[in-house]
């Protein structure tokens, strides 16, 4: 075996008591594609950014072409080769792309002056080696995320990085974009580089990686090769237990119709979305990133206004443009961005948990606090939120853990209707499992559930109807039965007519 | 947009389509933003000539740009901290300790040549912002903050010195009261001054790569550690180029007006922000020019001057002033409001 381009031995890392990484051992080989797996909160991210020299680990060594190195800083990580594209973009709103992609390595001419045209024409270039086509000028302010994602690569590209390391970047991508950033991540990897992929998708792991690392709890598990291992080995390993079943959906006889979105337009966004939701079924409407999904769900909960349609809830038609009235109807929104719509970061956990009750709960209007921590503590039970104290700010608890917040705080209000977008985005599998489990036994219970989701697996696996929705249209609704990847994935992309669904 | 014909020709599904409407509209505001300013200074100048054509004296229209001139340097300084998300309130007192020490330094040795005292007020004025960076980078306390307690502290620091003294322009060498009022071909050399500093700031900032970096930081903080760009020491030089702008202003103030007490620029913190987000550089950071905050500091100069010669109520100079602010916090919003709905639509698209 050659010697590895970058290794790690023995790296452990704490932050305060916690002991975020424990004795990490990493090998990169020159041309491989190499597969960073485990759960929310195993270590995979801290060890991101001790590659990024974010953090300087504690104990063990780090050497990179059998050299010892250490990095005082993300200048030094970068000068070492080492690109990260992390999970979150980092670019400047406010600086054109090609600012972006050169900042701090602009060309320069005469003087020490930053030369625009070069910074332009290189920028260009390497556009074109990537295949697409962005103007350098525009703003980083208003791209896509995908769009962010190839400024990143760029970037990445144009300081002849070694080792590229991606956090999750495909978790806000649609197919397509997936496809075009792995043929990218593959022609660096044919050039010699080395692609650190950290994903929670499985199929695209196996589809671009040789070889996979199972991290657990801050530790190594194991590192094989992807051709000698199966999803299900991976899960275990990750877990450390059986996961019973990812997708438990039990089966559910309808009830009443309990939504009901007729004709709902706006304009330039969305048209014409009609659909019912009945008590006791999960449907998931599904498509592609900007398909209109998310602002459907904003419309119907009254967070955006519509210009023409009508929402009915249990038969009552809900007022346009008013989330308080869809609150107090029985309807829930869990967001499609915990971070910045479904909680206040910098509160407790049992603050975010009673916010939307926070009437119910008080007194003369004076919140009742032991009132607050009593109903708090309930529902973090019985959703088995992970928090050491329930008066932690909600920031310090994993994704997965945050997302159980939401959805305990609008569970508590017991409403009739919840809608989720996005529920599962960003969190580990032992994790989904159990929100997966909660949808299903909320459905059981006769609430209506409506999820917006993009990962095809949980649309087939957990819902009763799947609607399509393209380029702000819902193009075809089908039947658990009748629902399969292929089907929903060509519908979502346009090809409609194949089928004979009977969209509405 | 010259390439906007090969572009709308890409193939379908490739990223980029729609991009050249959002760059116009980038371009736009920039161009909207100082030409916006431009435009409401013509227009107040000419309403006001009309009125009154001695406005447009020589003497008057000298008056006006020496009034701006001490303004505008303080702006540009404040621009430069502005764009990094941060705001100096301290360069009021910076100011002031500047004009009085420079008045001392022309007591105790009246044959001090001109240079050396301009280079004296920088130097005091430097330390003192460096003193506001090395706080706001070692403490990681908000700029905000520091600087509201350094504005205190340098005006103690004055009203020390000075200890109810007042230094008369009798005092001072006739050659350096001179500079302050001295026109080349009937512009001011001290506006000629000013000008070479916008000029020079402007340039730094858009053509030189850690000038870059201080719209990096502010345009988004956290990213900018991540690229590696050094923040703390870019931010401190940020506030030690403030604080030497604002010493260099006291001694221009100590030039033209002669007559000094611990007062000089008290209150004029505010009114530097002010000039600076009239002219368009964004509260949050990351956007806007050292040009369009000199602009900024032009028009607010030139309402005090307008409006007593239009017959208007003082009263109504200071309400001016503060509808100019909200203006252009409103016409920033609703220019983000735009970006923000035609990117929309193109999301609804693609």
């Amino acid at each position: 075996m050659p010697e590895p381009m970058l290794a790690l031995s023995g790296v452990s890392k704490s932050f305060g008591a916690v002991a975020a990484l424990r004795d990490v051992h990493l090998e990169l080989y020159a041309g491989e594609a190499h597969a960073l797996v485990g759960e929310n909160g195993a270590g995979k991210s801290t060890l991101v950014k001790v590659l990024a020299g974010v953090h300087t680990p504690d104990t063990g060594t780090m050497t990179l072409d059998g050299a010892p190195i250490a990095f005082s800083g993300p200048a030094d990580a970068r000068a070492a080769g080492i690109a990260v594209i992390y999970q979150e973009p980092t670019l400047f709103p406010d600086l054109s792309v090609a600012e972006n992609i050169f900042m701090g390595r602009q060309p320069l001419r005469g003087l020490r002056r930053i030369d625009p045209g070069a910074m332009r024409r290189r920028a260009t270039e390497l556009f074109t080696r990537l295949g697409v086509h962005l103007d350098p000028d525009r703003p980083a302010r208003g791209l896509s995320i995908a769009d962010q994602q190839l400024v990143e690569i760029a970037k990445a590209l144009s300081f002849e990085a070694r080792i590229l390391v991606m956090d999750e970047p495909t978790a806000a991508l649609s197919g397509v974009e997936v496809d075009r950033l792995f043929s990218v991540a593959r022609s660096l990897r044919d050039a010699g580089a080395v692609v650190l992929f950290i994903s929670h998708r499985f199929d695209e792991v196996f589809a671009l990686c040789q070889r996979i690392t199972v991290m657990r709890d801050g530790a190594w598990v194991s590192t094989d090769a992807a051709k000698d291992l199966t999803v299900d080995q991976v899960v275990r390993r990750m877990v450390g237990r059986e996961v019973s079943s990812l997708y438990p959906k039990q089966d559910t006889q309808p009830r009443d119709v309990l939504l009901d979105v007729r004709g709902l337009t706006s304009h330039g966004v969305f048209s014409d979305v009609s659909f019912t939701v009945r008590g006791g079924e999960i449907v998931a409407l599904a498509g592609l990133v900007g398909a209109g999904r998310s602002e459907v769900v904003r419309a119907v909960f009254g967070i955006d206004r519509y210009d023409r349609g009508e929402v009915l809830v249990a038969g009552e038609r809900l007022p346009p443009g008013s989330a308080a009235a869809a609150i107090a109807a029985g309807l829930a929104l869990v967001p499609e961005d915990r971070r910045q719509q479904g909680l206040v970061m910098a509160l407790s956990v049992e603050r975010n948990a009673t916010l939307a009750r926070r009437w119910s709960l008080s007194h003369l209007g004076i919140l009742r606090r032991a009132a607050e921590r009593r109903d708090a503590g309930t529902w973090t039970r019985r959703l088995q939120v992970k928090a050491a104290r329930l008066s932690d700010p909600v920031s310090t608890l994993s994704g997965g853990n945050q997302q159980k917040v939401v959805l305990a705080k609008w569970l508590s209000t017991k409403p009739r209707v919840l809608i989720a977008d996005e529920p599962t985005r960003g969190i580990d599998v032992g994790t989904k499992a159990e929100v997966h489990r909660l949808l299903s036994q909320l459905a059981a219970d006769g609430v209506a559930v409506l999820m917006v989701s993009s990962e095809l697996p949980e649309v087939i696996g957990m819902a009763d109807r799947v609607l399509v929705m393209h380029e702000g249209r819902l193009v075809r609704e089908m039947e658990r039965d009748r629902a399969t990847e292929e089907s929903v994935m060509f519908a979502a992309t346009g090809h409609a007519g194949t089928g004979h669904g009977d969209a509405t | 947009m010259t390439s906007v014909g090969t572009r709308t020709g890409l193939p379908e599904g490739a990223t980029g389509l729609g991009h050249s409407g959002a760059t116009r509209t980038a371009h736009r505001i920039f161009v909207v933003r100082e030409l916006g300013i431009l435009l409401a200074l013509v227009l107040l100048i000419t309403v006001t000539a009309v009125t009154n054509s001695r406005f447009l004296s020589s003497q008057s229209v000298k008056d006006l740009l020496l009034g701006s001139t001490i303004l505008a340097i303080l702006a540009v300084g404040q621009a430069i901290v502005i764009i990094t998300r941060n705001v100096d309130l301290s360069v009021g007192s910076i100011l002031g300790l500047s004009a009085f020490a420079t008045g001392s330094l022309f007591l105790a040795a009246p044959a001090v040549p001109i240079p050396v005292a301009l280079l004296v007020g920088a130097v005091l004025g430097a330390t003192c912002g460096a003193v506001d960076g090395g706080l706001i980078a070692a403490a990681r306390v908000p700029a905000l903050v520091v600087t509201l307690g350094t504005l205190y502290v340098f005006r103690g620091l004055d009203y020390t010195v000075a200890t109810g003294k007042q230094i008369n322009a009798a005092d001072m060498p006739v050659g350096f009261l001179r500079m302050g009022t001295a026109t080349v071909l009937g512009v001011p050399v001290l506006t000629m001054f000013a000008a070479a500093i916008v000029v020079a700031a402007g340039f730094y900032l858009r053509s030189y790569r850690s000038g870059r970096e201080l719209y990096a930081i502010g345009s988004d903080p956290d990213a900018a550690r991540l690229s590696g760009i050094p923040v703390g020491r870019r931010v401190f030089a940020a506030f030690a180029t403030s604080g030497a702008l604002a010493g260099l202003a006291g001694v221009l103030y100590a030039a033209r007006f002669g007559t000094l007490d611990a007062n000089a620029g008290l209150g004029s913190e505010l009114n530097v922000v002010a000039a600076v987000v009239v002219g368009g550089v964004a509260i949050f950071g990351g956007s806007g020019s050292v040009y369009g905050a000199a602009l900024g500091a032009v028009l607010l100069t030139t309402i005090g001057a307008a409006l007593p010669v239009l017959g208007i109520n003082p009263f109504w100079q200071r309400a001016a002033v503060g509808a100019l602010i909200l203006a252009a916090i409103g016409l920033d919003r609703a220019l983000a409001v735009r970006v923000a709905i035609r990117l929309k639509g193109r999301k609804a698209r693609g």
